[in-house]
């Protein structure tokens, strides 16, 4: 075919639009704040973030919603990021249910999503006054994402009411907020996955070991490989854990992550791996799989 | 154009009964650009009414976004998607319904859009939502139209429905001034023409679609010729630094290049273009960057740094306007407008007409309801710098913003400034207007007379002037024709055209007024907005509004210039009371009918303007 369109010059046009987004955010909200799950798209974002307000440190802070059932390297990559970055974190939890004893094995993973992560995004928006929450959702991730605004409006109670979103024009962005309401922003809705990779590859930034292969102690259950990454992990009768060559595409609670066999242990490896597997991404996500759109009820209740 | 462009916004147009989904379902597929997992979904699953046997793809599930929707199956909003195509362009599709009631949808996908892909069902022809998507992506700015004529295949490929359809689409596109048009004929379900040639046309010699995609460039953005810098945030850093954060959204600027800022016409030049990644010596066209100046000048954020095409704040626009809100426009209420990243409290003034996307014919309107398309004008609350939109749509489209629920109700697009704020400080003269009537004996002003054609305004104030001038009265008249022959040639009758017809001599009734002698304005000016806007311009009291009241069948049977006759036949569509509507004043200083005695109606201004 014609001229070939350099990648970078794609990811330029991102970058830019990201940027654009940031900047409009950190403006024209009272008190943004920075999604940060510790995963690709997260480390990406925060990435964009630090760029967009160079020569100036980030103008707000970075919320972690931790459930404590996050891989232990993530814990330990997220603080050791913040310290590095001079980041303002604050971490989100739901002290209530994890008082109850709520685990991924005590509740189905669609009542634990709710109360361990949606939950806990929603008090901490609320206890912080937050007005903005800063994500990294993308449109590719899912079919109800696709038709997601950048600037998605939440009702009171943080309800995403998909009749009341706000149709966008050009690069203005009607960020006013009628009391009680907030506004979730995603920065990177026009990524794919492959994008993120290609970034991450040319900003050589720094992600979690967990996305390369490295021999790691895992079950297989329903098909699905699962780490064991603590002593927390019930084993079943007879389960004993194998050492297997794994990575993971998404990072989230361990007992909820299924990991991908492959020796791709860095990152040119990697995205030649994912150039040829076209399995999208969310597949590996245990909590997406209950019914068809069941992303789009969670969201309703005010998950990411 | 030499540079490819890397990523191109693409919006496709069309409904479901056009086979629209399976298009784009097939574009995805081609290009692959579905995961695995999605493709099996659409083998597996099937939902009411679909026809496509299990085990074959449906490629219509591949777009379907919302649960809602998948169980109604109908799209009711805008979804957006990528692809990827063989040469490493990106196109991110902003899809939008086919149904009437949804052309907001249609006005948001298009507001990004580089190119269109309006899909035409060979077998049923031309629509009349055909002719609305036409219209919206026109309005929008959307470049390049390719009309996908779909399902070739139910009309045994016939050359002759192609150019059928086409030929109607071309006259539409014309009428409308599209840059320009291209026409494919393809089968989405069986894929002719949709990735690569099909040899069942061999009629046809251009590109398939994806092929047309490829290789698009566009026409030259128009507003290469201006740099325009919306500045969104001010960065403030160690050792004094201060820039201004934001994107390039036309043209291109330099390090050492002046700029001005456009609110206020200061002017400084570039000394650093700042990125994370290190300064630049230009940035371009959609780059995010942060500028620093060579010595400090007040800006913040919403202001516009510009350079090349002029750019001036104004506080009164003529727009187009997509009404988006469930309430209907309301005259005279305060909305948010936002413009780039300003936002300042404005009021639309009045509604000039709605246009009837079907047929391209303006209708005479006083409101605009959701999915209306019309021309409105609007005040600002201050004057603020606006692009006209076909020059920049980021500085030339702004929404408007509802203060209490904070829902965007409208979407405009800046057709023309109709008033200027220049950057001009007036000088102060000591002898001014009131000095010079002392001297002159009398008070000087304006009497303004406004009505209909033949409605007597010339002739009144002709009556009145003679008797001011046995007085000793110094006068002069400004006459509608009689301006239209010299200083006003260059104008028309079209309502913009009118305002400006206002406009002008109201600023040279001011003028004269200043030097002392009182003016007569004899002048049609049929909106009361443009009246408004005239009255501002002097003291209360100095202004005298007088109505000319005549009835229009008065008027038509008199029609001493023969106006009457030829919009009767249909030669002059702009004539008010006829084609175009005449506002008569709310609050007239004075009314005097036409029908009436001349010589007490010269008294009645005579009295008017002695006592004011």
């Amino acid at each position: 075919m014609q001229q070939t369109v350099p990648y970078s010059a794609v990811l330029d046009e991102l970058e830019a639009e990201a940027i654009h987004i940031y900047r409009e955010s950190a403006a024209a909200f009272r008190n943004p704040v920075l999604l940060y799950s510790i995963g690709k798209d997260s480390s990406v974002l925060l990435h964009l973030a630090i760029k967009a307000f160079y020569p100036a440190p980030l103008p707000f802070p970075v919320m972690h919603i931790d459930t404590t059932w996050k891989f232990k390297e993530m814990i330990e990559f997220r603080d050791k990021r913040a310290n590095e970055l001079g980041l303002d974190l604050r971490i989100a939890q739901n002290l209530e249910a994890m008082a109850e004893g709520v685990t991924p094995f005590s509740h189905g993973t669609h009542e634990y999503t709710r109360l361990m992560k949606t939950v806990a995004l929603r008090e901490g928006i609320d206890r912080y006054e937050f007005d903005a929450a800063i994500g990294g959702a993308r449109r590719d991730e899912e079919r109800s994402r696709a038709k997601e605004r950048i600037f998605s409006l939440r009702e009171p109670g943080h309800r995403w009411d998909p009749r009341k979103q706000r149709p966008e024009f050009w690069r203005t962005a009607n960020t006013q907020l009628a009391p009680e309401q907030t506004m979730r922003v995603f920065p990177l809705s026009n990524w794919t996955e492959l994008d993120v990779w290609r970034y991450i590859e040319r900003e050589e930034i720094e992600i979690p070991g967990l996305y390369f292969a490295k021999e790691r102690p895992v079950v297989e259950r329903g098909g699905t490989l699962l780490m064991v990454d603590d002593d927390r992990f019930p084993l079943n009768e007879g389960e004993v854990p194998v050492m297997k060559s794994v990575r993971f595409r998404t990072l989230g609670c361990y007992p909820l992550s299924g990991a991908v066999e492959s020796t791709a242990d860095n990152l040119a490896d990697l995205i030649s791996e994912m150039e040829t597997s076209k399995v999208s991404e969310r597949s590996g996500r245990l909590i997406d799989g209950e019914g068809g759109g069941s992303m789009e009820a969670k969201k309703a209740e005010g998950y990411f | 154009m030499s540079g490819q462009t890397p990523v191109l916004h693409l919006v496709t147009c069309g409904s479901v009964d056009d086979g629209k989904s399976t298009l784009i379902g097939r574009l995805l597929v081609e290009t692959d650009s579905v995961p695995i997992d999605q493709l099996e979904y659409a083998r597996t699953t099937r939902r009411g009414g679909s026809t496509v046997p299990v085990g074959e793809v449906d490629y219509s599930l591949l777009t379907d976004g919302l649960e809602a929707e998948r169980e109604q199956g109908i799209t009711i909003d805008v979804a957006y998607r990528h692809l990827n195509l063989p040469n490493g362009r990106r196109v991110l599709i902003a899809d939008s319904p086919g149904h009437e009631q949804y052309t907001r949808n249609m006005a948001v996908a298009a507001s990004n859009g580089d190119v269109a892909v309006l899909l035409v069902d060979a077998a049923r022809g031309v629509r009349p939502q055909t002719h609305r998507h036409l219209t919206v992506c026109a309005l929008m700015g959307v470049q390049t139209i390719i009309v996908a004529v779909n399902k070739m295949d139910l009309v045994d490929y016939s050359h002759e429905v192609f150019e059928q359809v086409m030929g109607e689409v071309r006259t539409t596109a014309a009428r409308l001034g599209v840059q320009q048009i291209d026409g494919i004929p393809v089968s989405a379900v069986t894929g002719a023409n949709v990735a690569t040639k099909s040899n069942a046309m061999p009629w046809y010699k251009g590109e398939s679609l994806l092929g047309a995609l490829a290789i698009w460039e566009p026409l030259g953005r128009v507003a290469d010729e201006g740099f325009r810098f919306p500045v969104q945030f001010i960065v403030r850093a160690e050792g004094n630094f201060r820039g201004y954060a934001g994107t390039v959204v036309a043209g291109s600027i330099s390090t050492g290049d002046e700029v001005v800022v456009a609110d206020s016409g200061r002017t400084a030049k570039i000394a650093r273009i700042v990125t994370a990644d290190g300064d630049l010596g230009v940035a371009t066209y959609g780059q995010a960057v942060t500028l620093t100046l060579d010595h400090e000048v007040d800006v913040t954020r919403g202001d516009i740094l510009a350079a090349g095409t002029v750019l001036q704040p104004a506080d009164r626009f003529g727009v187009d306007m997509v009404w988006l809100g469930e309430e209907p426009l309301a005259h005279g209420r305060s909305y948010l407008l936002i413009s780039g990243s300003r936002s300042v409290p404005a009021t639309v003034t009045n509604v000039r007409h709605r246009l009837d996307v079907v047929s391209g014919h303006e209708h005479a309107a006083r409101v605009l309801n959701m999915n209306d398309i019309g021309r409105v004008e609007i005040a600002t609350d201050r004057p603020i710098p606006m692009d006209p939109y076909s020059l920049c749509r980021d500085t030339g489209g702004f929404l408007l913003v509802d203060r209490v629920t904070a829902d965007t109700v409208a979407a405009g697009l800046s057709r023309h400034a109709m008033r200027r704020a220049f950057n001009v400080v007036p000088h102060v003269y000591d002898v001014d207007h009131q000095a010079r009537a002392s001297l002159m004996g009398h008070p000087a002003r304006v009497v303004w007379l406004t009505g209909l054609s033949g409605s007597g305004k010339s002739t009144i104030a002709d009556a009145a002037v003679r008797k001011l001038h046995a007085m000793g009265i110094h006068t002069y008249v400004l006459d509608g024709d009689n301006m239209r022959t010299g200083l006003n040639k260059d104008l028309g009758f079209t309502p913009e055209d009118r305002a400006e017809n206002v406009r002008r001599v109201a600023e040279v009734s001011k003028l004269m007024r200043d030097s002392g002698v009182v003016v007569f304005v004899a002048l049609v000016s049929p909106f009361r907005s443009d009246r408004e806007s005239a009255a501002t311009l002097f003291d209360k009291g100095d202004f005298i509004e007088v109505f000319v009241d005549t009835p229009v069948d008065v008027c038509s049977e008199r029609d001493p210039k023969g106006l009457y006759a030829k919009a009767a036949a249909g030669n002059l569509p702009n004539m008010t009371g006829v084609g175009q509507a005449y506002e008569p004043p709310l609050n007239p200083d004075l009314i005097v009918h036409g029908t009436g005695d001349l010589d007490t109606s010269a008294d009645l201004l005579v009295a008017a303007i002695l006592e004011a």
